[in-house]
């Protein structure tokens, strides 16, 4: 099978489903003539049209609010906000009108949009270019939110956003963009080329939103993930020597309920790692749910390691970032307990 | 380095407060039939002092004068008093309907029932409209059954929208009337982007945006101006100057810029100011704009000068923010009778016959609120059920959607 980059894998789901369906269209800032300041949309313009795939003004809730009327008329935008830090000017547009329009018209209007955005630290990008928003959508009743952490995934689910009937929030960890991370920023990065999941289907597949994936399966211990924590979480287990079973939850809403339950029954113990800030944090969800569906199968109680309740600092990026030490460490916390 | 004066920051005040005399000698009204009348593929920069001047076609006399005239013949323009009549009868009705505790909440059209009225009458089946809570003309004048607004105003078990909505928000997509919200302007910068999509389709059919005087100091206005601009957009973005925004005067918004319409210039976009008091001016700039968007001409900005002459909603009392009376003096005066005036002086219409008129609508109001009531108002009578709280968050309902709803035990 052809192996490809995240960005190479994203960009084929959308000349994949904009070959297939005439209603995709893809825009966003530099995402016409230019490709994407990522590459993500490199050739879509040249192949579809200047009408399937343009450059956009400079106003995020101009690209989103213009999506949704598009999507009200018919068709299946997909659209690009460069920085997910920079969403926050079209959060009524999603908030308020995206996620509300089924509901509040009785499914007269639907809103099928996918409003992709690179997200996550990890990069030096400093307070403006490494921030995880999830939880900022996952409070949206009407919005489904994804986040892939490997190509094969990363086109299978853009793909599914794009056929699905409701608006995505899709998140692109951009420190996996070329690569798989692990948080041990000193050695040197492997390309996809050389990591399993850099094998991507041509054509047609889709991943069902709303299924987690077991990238490590173990018996002492469940662990939460998704995003670049995946990798992180892989390593931390290696360093350690811990038997945990990794969840790669790649849909937090609807999210696969089933599965993190299985495996927390089974394994009596859960650590949730996200980049995300802690206080109402998406972990904060994942503990409570785990709770109160676990309750008597727990023998330590879930703890959570995320970034600190700070802005996403510059110098400090690795005391930030939840390295596989501090993973680690909570690993080793949660099996004493 | 000179010391300056101590700076002071300018607020605007509305010429008159509750106590004070109303006076509207400061509002320059053109003469009916004063403003010429381009080709639709004119050059924006042409005709900067449209969107400074206001384009009337009904004089003091009840004449049509002027080169927007005749775009009208007598019954259309009956039909057209006959549908602002009935929004008129309409509004009272359900007015007092949330008087006697019939449901929560209502909004008037007093004084601006020829905006909506009108416009639609220029438009063509599949066309959509992006309305505000205050363009109900456009359902009236679209033929949309008022009992269907009722049901909706009422949230009872034949309500469209499931009692899911505040009464007003209506959803009719079969008449080209997207669904509102109620967070201002995020339908603006919609509107566009469907007329995109029409473009993107090589369609025939064209957009309206909505907005009112206040919500133009929104950010999604201005991203609607700039995406119409830049991709040619098929689309009529209207604003709706009735001179409040609750209880702020239109200065608070416009600021020092000379009208509403000026603010399309900057954008490269035609403006119109048009006389919102007249049904035959809105028709007639309706008619020029929609024309521009289905020639692929590109977008129109126009203003609609108007005033509120009532409350903002059932839940506001103007008097503790203007002068009670101020709607009487309004220069333009009244949107209905202008029109009637008008048809009686072309001898297609009489006293007698507005007499008549009234209370056939008045009948018929009062007819299609019993069938209304008839399926239940707010607190009696029948109800949506608690199952459709549920349902249409998603397209399909998912399993943590499904777990609350057996909480609930529905």
């Amino acid at each position: 099978m052809p192996r490809k980059t995240m960005i190479e894998a994203i960009r084929d789901a959308m000349d994949v489903s904009m070959g297939r369906d005439e209603r995709v269209v893809v825009f966003g800032e530099d995402v016409g003539y230019f490709g994407g300041v990522f590459r993500c949309t490199a050739g879509l313009q040249q192949k579809y049209g200047k009408t399937r795939c343009f450059d956009a003004p400079i106003s995020e809730l101009g690209i989103v609010g213009a999506a949704i009327g598009m999507a009200a008329y018919g068709l299946r935008p997909c659209v690009e906000v460069q920085f997910a830090d920079y969403v926050y000017p079209a959060y009524d547009q999603i908030v308020s009108e995206a996620a509300r329009l089924r509901y509040r018209s009785n499914g007269e209007f639907t809103c099928p949009i996918v409003i992709r955005m690179p997200t996550g630290g990890g990069i030096f990008g400093g307070q403006t270019h490494s921030q995880s928003p999830e939880a900022l959508f996952t409070h949206v009743s009407g919005l489904k939110v994804v986040v892939p952490s490997n190509p094969a995934d990363a086109k299978g689910l853009l793909i599914a956003s794009i056929e699905d009937p409701d608006p995505v929030i899709f998140l692109e960890p951009k420190r996996l963009y070329n690569g798989p991370f692990d948080g041990h920023h000193e050695k040197p990065v492997t390309p996809w080329s050389k990591h399993a999941l850099g094998e991507v289907a041509d054509g047609h597949y889709a991943e069902p939103l709303g299924k987690a994936a077991i990238r490590r399966a173990g018996s002492q211990l469940t662990v939460l993930a998704y995003g670049t924590m995946v990798y992180v979480a892989e390593a931390a287990a290696e360093e350690t020597g811990i038997d945990a079973e990794i969840i790669d939850l790649r849909t937090l809403l609807p999210l696969d309920l089933d599965a993190i339950v299985a495996s927390v029954q089974k394994t009596g113990r859960c650590t949730v790692v996200h980049e995300a800030t802690l206080t109402s944090g998406f972990g904060a969800e994942l503990a409570a749910l785990v709770q109160r569906h676990c309750f008597y199968h727990l023998e330590a109680p879930v703890m959570r390691v995320t970034g600190w309740d700070t802005p996403y600092p510059h110098a400090q990026e690795w005391d930030y970032f939840p390295g596989p030490a501090r993973v680690g460490r909570a690993f080793v916390e949660t099996m004493e307990a | 380095m000179t010391q300056g004066a101590p700076l002071s920051l300018h607020v605007p005040e509305p010429e008159v407060r509750p106590g004070g005399t109303p006076d509207f000698s400061n509002v320059p009204i053109p003469k009916a039939g004063s403003v010429p009348l381009p080709p639709v593929d004119v050059d924006p920069k042409d005709i900067r002092e449209l969107a400074y001047s206001i384009i009337r076609v009904l004089n003091r006399e009840g004449e049509a004068v002027g080169p927007w005239a005749g775009t009208l013949t007598d019954a259309e323009l009956l039909e057209g008093l006959r549908h602002m009549m009935t929004l008129r009868t309409f509004d009272a009705r359900m007015q007092m309907a949330q008087r006697q505790g019939k449901t929560s909440f209502y909004m008037q059209h007093m004084g601006e029932e020829a905006v909506s009225c009108a416009f639609r009458k220029a438009l063509s089946p599949g066309d959509m409209n992006f309305p505000t809570y205050r363009q109900a003309g456009l359902l009236i004048a679209g033929g949309y059954p008022m009992v269907e607004m009722m049901n909706q105003i009422y949230s009872n078990e034949r309500d469209p929208l499931k009692g899911r909505q505040l009464p007003i928000m209506y959803s009719a997509k079969d008449f080209g009337f997207f669904s509102i919200s109620g967070n201002l302007a995020t339908q603006f910068i919609q509107a566009v982007g469907w007329a995109m999509a029409s473009a993107i389709r090589n369609d025939t059919k064209i957009a309206v945006g909505w907005v009112g005087d206040g919500s133009t100091a929104e950010s999604d206005f201005h991203a609607a101006l700039v995406f119409a601009s830049t991709y040619r957009a098929p689309v009529v973005l209207n604003i709706v100057n009735n001179q409040w925004a609750i209880s702020t005067f239109q200065g608070i918004a416009r600021g020092g810029s000379g009208t509403f319409a000026a603010r399309g210039l900057g954008f490269g976009i035609p403006a119109l100011r048009v006389d919102g008091n007249d049904y035959l001016a809105v028709h007639a700039v309706a008619k020029w704009a929609t024309e521009r968007a289905r020639k692929n001409l590109g977008p129109t900005l126009v203003e609609y000068v108007t005033y509120r002459v009532g409350a903002h909603s059932t839940s506001d009392d103007p008097s503790a923010y203007r002068p009670k009376e101020e709607s009487s003096v309004w220069p333009l005066g009244d949107p209905v009778l202008r029109l009637k005036a008008h048809l009686i002086k072309l001898g297609a219409w009489s006293e007698e016959r507005h007499k008549q008129a009234e209370a056939e609508i008045l009948d018929a109001v009062i007819s299609a609120q019993k069938e209304a009531e008839s399926h239940g108002t707010l607190h009696a009578g029948g109800k949506p059920s608690v199952r459709d709280m549920f349902e249409g968050v998603y397209a399909e309902m998912p399993p943590h959607l499904r777990r609350q709803r057996q909480q609930a035990g529905v």
